[in-house]
C-alpha cells in the first residue's frame, strides 16, 4: 500500500510534529514570517450534513448500489455516472470542473473523517467542528481564531468571514472581520464616520468597542480597494449564487495583498432527507464551480494557498424512505491547493458492508477532522502546537502519515 | 458563611457569593432604581420604547402595564395597527384559500439551484399594485404580507408582549419559508399554531406545530411511513390516496429527532438514537391532506406502523393509531428536561445570555408545576429579582429585528411599507422566516456582535434618522432636537456617557448640527445597541 504525505512540501519544521516545540523551532518559525504570511487558509462549511457518498462515490462499493436503489451515482461509465479519481473513488458529476485540479495534483480528500462524538445534532455537531472541542460545548472561541494567535500581529483584515454574522469558527480573542462585499464595507453617510469611530473607540461597552474598533480600522485597509473594480484573473467565471460570490471576495481579498491569513465563507441547504436526487446536483454545481474559479482566479498564488471543505457529519448509508438520507456519521473532507499532495485520495476506508458500520448504519469514523485539520494550522500556518488550537487532542502516532486510501 | 461573607471586602464578597451561590451582593441580587424599571421592561417585555412610554407606564404603574401585557387580549389595541393590517389579505387566508387565490404551481419553485431574486419593489399598498404582483409573481407576494405582517405588529400593537413572544415560538419551532410549498403555509402557520398559545399551554402549541402542514413539510413527516405499509400501499397499484404518497416508502427521521432535540427535551435531555427512531415510528401516517390544494393535517391510519414502541422508557403498545404520537408529545410536554431546556431559552431571551441558574429552576418548577403554563413561567420570571437586576440591565445585544423596530418606535416614525425595514434585517443578518436550519437564531451576542453586523446598523441608523429609507417617515419638526444630551435623553432615555457626548461634539464641530445627524449617530452607537 502507498503511504505518502497529504503536503508536498517538506520541511525540517513540519518533520518535526508539533508536540512541545523546540526552541529552535519557534526560533526558524520566527525566521519564516514572510514567507507565514503570504500563507492562507480558506475553509468552506456546507452546513446541513452533506452527502459525502454521493459527493465522493465509493463505486467499487457492492453494498452502496444495494442499499441506495433510487439514490446512487452509477459506476464511472455509465449514464451520469460517477467521475473516477482512482478506480475506486469517483466524484459526482456535477463536480466535473474538479477533475481537472485532481490531475494537476491541486484536488484531493479525505474520506472517514469525522468526530469522536456522535452526536447527530446539526446544532451541536457543527459548532463540535467549528469550536474545535467535539463533546465540550463550553468552549468560547473557534479553532480558527485559536489558529490566528500564535502568529505574529497582522493585519487588521488578517481573519475574514463573508456574511453579516461572524461564524463560530472564526470568534475569539484574535479580530476577525464579517464582511459581505468590500463595496459595501463603509459608513455611508459622509462625515458620520468620524463621529462613529470615536463613539465605539471610547466605549466602555466591551464587546461592541472592540467590534466598533475592527470595523474601523479595517474599513480604512480596505478603502483603496473599494475604489478599484474587481474582474478575475485567467479568466475565471465564479457561478452564481452565494458560494461563488464569497469566494471571490475572498479572491479579491487576497490577490490585494492586505494581510489576510484565514478566510471562512459557507452554504447551506445539504440536509436533504427527501428527494436527494433534485437537490444534491444544484449545490454541487455551485459548490465545485466556485472551487474551481477560485483555483483558476488565483493561477499561480495557489501555491500558498489551501482550501479545506467540512461538513458537520454525514448521511445514512442506506437510502431512506423519502428518497433521501438521514443524518448519519462519517463524512468526506474535500482539499485543494499547492501545499496539498493533491491527485490521491487520502483516510483509511473503513467499508460498507453492515458489520464494518458505525451503530450498525452509518460510515464509520478513522480519521478524526481535527487531525485534518491541525495538519492545516501546523504545516500551512505554522502554528507550533496543535494543542493550542485544538485543546485536549493529541495527533495519533504516525502524525502525518495519511494512507493513501 | 453569609455573614463571615459581609465582612469582607465588596469584591471578595462578590466572589464568595458567586462561589457559594449566597444571595449576597451579586450583580443579580442587586435592585434596579425605579425609573430604570420600567426603561428595562419596556426594553424587554417590548420592543422598545416610543417617546412618552416611560411615563405612561410609569402613570400607570409598572405593574399594572406589566399585568396588561399578561393578558393582551384585553388591551384596546392601536387603531394604526388595523389600517396598516388591512391590505395584507393573504395573511388571513386559510391554507386552502390561499391554494386557490396563489396557484401552487407558481408558488413551488424548484428545491434545487440557483434561487430566483427576492427582490420586490415595495408596493404603496395600493390595490393595483397588489393586483398587478398577484398576476406576475404571487410568491412575492405572499412574501411581503408576511414580512409586512410581523413588522406592522412588532411597531405599532399595543400587545407587545404577545409579538415579542411570537417572534420567540416562531424561532423555537423555526420553519424555513423557500422550503417547497412552506411558504404558502406559514401565514397559517404562525397565525394558528403559534400566535394562540404564546401565553398558553405549552402541550397545545407543541400538538398545533406537530400537526401543522407547514412543520409536516419542512420536517419531511408527512411522508414518513411505515415501510411495511407503504410496500402494500404500492402492491395496490398505487391507485388511492394523496398522489404525492405514492413516491413514499419508508421511515423518515427528521421530525422525531428535531422534536426530542430542538422542540422539547434539548440535545442533552437525556434520549438516544434509539429513541429518535422509535419517536419516528410513533409519527408514521401524520401526513398532510390534499397538500396542493386544501393542505390539512390528516392521519393516515394505514401508513401506520402498529407495532410496539417504547419512548424514553414508556412502553407504547402494539395496536395504536394517531393516539402514539399524542402519547408522545404529552411525554415530552410534561418532561423535567422539556421545563429546564424552555425555562432557559426563554430566560436567555427576556434575561440574560447566560441566566442565572437558580432563576431557570424556579421557572422550570412553575412550569411542572402548572402542566406547562407558559403565562405562569413568564410571571416567575418578570416577578424574579434577577429579571429586574443591575445583572440584567442592558445586558442583552439586540437581534437585528429587535434593533430595526426599536430604533423605529424610539423615533415614532411612520411606516407606510415595512419591505425596505425587512430587508434592512436581512443586512444586520437575520432575514425574517429565511433561517434555513431548524435551530432557528440563537439569541446570544456572539451572533449579531461583528464588524459587517455593526456597520449594518449604523447605516441603517443613518439613513432611518436622515429620512432616506423608503416606506418610512421620520418628523423632522420640533419634537426632534440637535442637542446632544437632549437627543440622547430621548433616544436612550439615560444621561450620554462621555465617550458618546464627546464624539457627538466632535461631529458637530464647525457646522450647524441637524437634528437627524445627531439622532443617527445615536441609533448607531453602542449604547441602543443593548436593551
Amino acid at each position: 500500500m502507498n503511504t505518502r504525505r497529504i503536503f508536498l512540501k517538506q520541511s525540517a519544521l513540519a518533520m518535526a510534529g508539533f508536540g512541545a516545540a523546540p526552541l529552535w523551532i519557534r526560533r526558524a518559525l520566527a525566521a519564516t514570517d514572510e514567507a507565514a504570511r503570504r500563507k492562507v487558509l480558506v475553509t468552506i462549511f456546507l452546513r446541513g450534513a452533506a452527502d459525502g457518498l454521493n459527493i465522493l462515490v465509493p463505486f467499487t462499493e457492492q453494498a452502496y448500489y444495494d442499499v441506495r436503489p433510487t439514490l446512487a451515482v452509477p459506476r464511472p461509465g455509465r449514464d451520469e455516472g460517477a467521475i473516477s479519481l482512482d478506480g475506486r473513488f469517483g466524484l459526482h458529476p456535477a463536480l466535473a470542473p474538479l477533475e481537472r485540479f485532481y490531475k494537476e495534483k491541486l484536488f484531493s480528500a479525505v474520506v472517514a473523517t469525522g468526530s469522536p462524538d456522535p452526536t447527530r445534532s446539526h446544532f451541536d455537531a457543527q459548532d463540535y467542528m467549528e469550536s474545535g472541542t467535539p463533546g465540550r460545548k463550553s468552549t468560547q472561541d473557534g479553532w480558527l481564531n485559536r489558529a490566528l494567535s500564535p502568529l505574529p500581529d497582522g493585519s487588521p483584515v488578517r481573519a475574514v468571514s463573508i456574511g453579516p454574522r461572524l461564524p463560530r469558527s472564526l470568534r475569539g480573542a484574535q479580530p476577525a472581520v464579517a464582511l459581505n462585499t468590500v463595496e459595501e464595507f463603509r459608513v455611508k453617510q459622509a462625515g458620520a464616520s468620524v463621529a462613529l469611530e470615536s463613539m465605539y473607540a471610547g466605549s466602555h461597552d466591551a464587546a461592541l468597542g472592540a467590534a466598533g474598533r475592527e470595523t474601523f480600522e479595517a474599513m480604512k485597509l480596505l478603502e483603496p480597494l473599494r475604489r478599484q473594480s474587481y474582474s478575475p484573473g485567467n479568466g475565471a467565471s465564479y457561478p452564481r449564487g452565494k458560494l461563488g460570490a464569497g469566494m471571490e471576495q475572498i479572491a479579491r481579498l487576497i490577490k490585494a495583498n492586505v494581510g489576510l491569513q484565514v478566510a471562512f465563507t459557507d452554504l447551506g441547504g445539504w440536509d436533504h432527507h427527501t428527494n436527494e436526487r433534485a437537490q444534491l446536483p444544484g449545490l454541487l454545481r455551485q459548490f465545485g464551480g466556485a472551487m474551481a474559479a477560485f483555483a483558476q482566479d488565483m493561477g499561480s498564488r495557489m501555491e500558498d494557498i489551501a482550501v479545506v471543505a467540512m461538513s458537520e457529519f454525514g448521511r445514512t448509508v442506506r437510502e431512506n424512505g423519502n428518497g433521501g438520507t438521514d443524518h448519519g456519521h462519517a463524512n468526506t473532507m474535500f482539499l485543494m491547493g499547492g501545499p496539498v499532495a493533491g491527485g490521491a485520495i487520502y483516510g483509511q476506508w473503513p467499508g460498507l458492508d453492515r458489520d464494518c458500520l458505525h451503530e450498525g448504519r452509518d460510515l464509520a469514523v478513522t480519521t478524526d477532522f481535527r487531525d485534518v485539520l491541525a495538519s492545516f494550522a501546523c504545516r500551512h500556518l505554522g502554528v507550533a502546537n496543535a494543542a493550542s488550537v485544538f485543546p485536549g487532542f493529541t495527533q495519533p502516532p504516525g502524525g502525518w502519515e495519511w494512507k493513501r486510501s | 458563611m453569609r455573614v463571615r461573607g459581609r465582612k469582607l471586602l465588596m469584591v471578595s464578597a462578590l466572589a464568595l457569593a458567586a462561589l457559594w451561590g449566597s444571595d449576597a451582593a451579586t450583580p443579580w441580587s442587586r435592585k434596579l432604581a425605579g425609573g430604570e424599571k420600567v426603561l428595562h421592561a419596556l426594553n424587554r417585555l417590548a420592543f422598545g420604547p416610543r417617546p412618552g412610554d416611560v411615563e405612561r407606564v410609569r402613570r400607570m404603574g409598572l405593574d399594572r402595564w406589566i399585568e396588561g401585557q399578561l393578558d393582551p387580549s384585553k388591551l384596546q389595541e392601536n387603531p394604526v395597527l388595523a389600517g396598516r393590517l388591512a391590505p395584507l389579505d393573504s395573511v388571513r387566508m386559510t391554507m386552502g384559500e390561499m391554494a386557490a387565490k396563489y396557484p401552487p404551481r407558481r408558488l413551488i419553485r424548484a428545491e434545487a439551484g440557483e434561487r430566483p431574486s427576492e427582490r420586490v419593489t415595495p408596493g404603496r399598498g395600493s390595490e393595483e399594485r397588489r393586483e398587478e404582483l398577484k398576476k406576475v409573481a404571487p410568491q412575492l407576494l405572499v412574501t411581503s404580507d408576511l414580512m409586512q405582517n410581523k413588522l406592522y405588529r412588532a411597531v405599532y400593537s399595543e400587545r407587545q408582549l404577545e409579538e415579542v413572544l411570537v417572534d420567540f415560538w416562531f424561532n423555537h419551532f423555526n420553519v424555513y419559508l423557500n422550503k417547497g410549498q412552506v411558504r404558502r403555509l406559514t401565514a397559517s402557520y404562525e397565525r394558528d399554531a403559534i400566535r394562540p398559545f404564546v401565553l398558553g399551554k405549552f402541550k397545545d402549541m407543541l400538538r398545533a406545530t406537530a400537526e401543522h402542514p407547514a412543520m409536516l413539510f419542512y420536517l419531511d413527516n408527512w411522508r414518513s411511513v411505515d415501510p411495511a405499509a407503504a410496500e402494500r400501499l404500492r402492491a395496490n397499484a398505487l391507485g388511492e390516496g394523496p398522489q404525492a404518497l405514492r413516491r413514499v416508502r419508508g421511515l423518515n427521521e427528521n421530525y422525531g429527532r428535531e422534536l426530542l432535540e430542538l422542540h422539547t427535551l434539548g440535545a442533552d435531555g437525556g434520549y438516544t438514537q434509539k429513541d429518535v427512531v422509535e419517536v419516528a415510528r410513533c409519527f408514521t401516517g401524520w401526513t398532510i391532506g390534499a397538500p396542493l390544494t386544501d393542505p390539512k393535517f390528516q392521519f393516515a391510519a394505514r401508513l401506520h406502523d402498529k407495532g410496539e414502541k417504547f419512548v424514553l422508557g414508556h412502553k407504547i403498545p402494539a395496536g395504536g393509531g394517531m393516539e402514539d404520537g399524542l402519547k408522545v408529545l404529552d411525554i415530552l410536554a410534561a418532561h423535567p428536561s422539556t421545563a429546564k431546556f424552555l425555562s432557559r431559552k426563554l430566560a436567555q431571551r427576556f434575561v440574560a445570555d447566560d441566566p442565572p441558574p437558580a432563576l431557570v429552576d424556579r421557572m422550570a418548577a412553575t412550569y411542572l408545576k402548572t402542566g406547562g403554563d407558559l403565562r405562569e413561567v413568564m410571571r416567575t420570571m418578570i416577578h424574579s429579582r434577577e429579571f429586574f437586576s443591575v445583572g440584567a440591565y442592558r445586558a442583552k445585544v439586540k437581534s437585528p429585528l429587535e434593533m430595526v423596530v426599536s430604533a423605529v418606535r424610539a423615533l415614532d416614525a411612520s411606516v407606510q411599507s415595512a419591505l425596505p425595514l425587512s430587508k434592512a434585517i436581512d443586512e444586520l443578518g437575520q432575514p425574517l422566516y429565511r433561517k434555513e436550519e431548524p435551530t432557528g437564531y440563537r439569541d446570544t451576542a456572539g451572533e449579531w456582535v461583528n464588524t459587517a453586523g455593526l456597520l449594518a446598523r449604523m447605516n441603517f441608523s443613518l439613513q432611518l434618522a436622515g429620512g432616506r429609507l423608503r416606506g418610512t417617515g421620520v418628523a423632522q419638526d420640533g419634537s426632534s432636537v440637535a442637542d446632544p444630551r437632549q437627543a440622547s435623553l430621548r433616544l436612550l432615555h439615560e444621561e450620554p456617557s462621555p465617550a458618546l457626548l464627546a464624539a457627538l461634539e466632535k461631529s458637530l464641530e464647525g457646522k450647524p448640527a441637524t437634528p437627524a445627524m445627531v439622532a443617527g449617530l445615536i441609533l448607531g452607537s453602542p449604547e441602543f445597541q443593548r436593551r
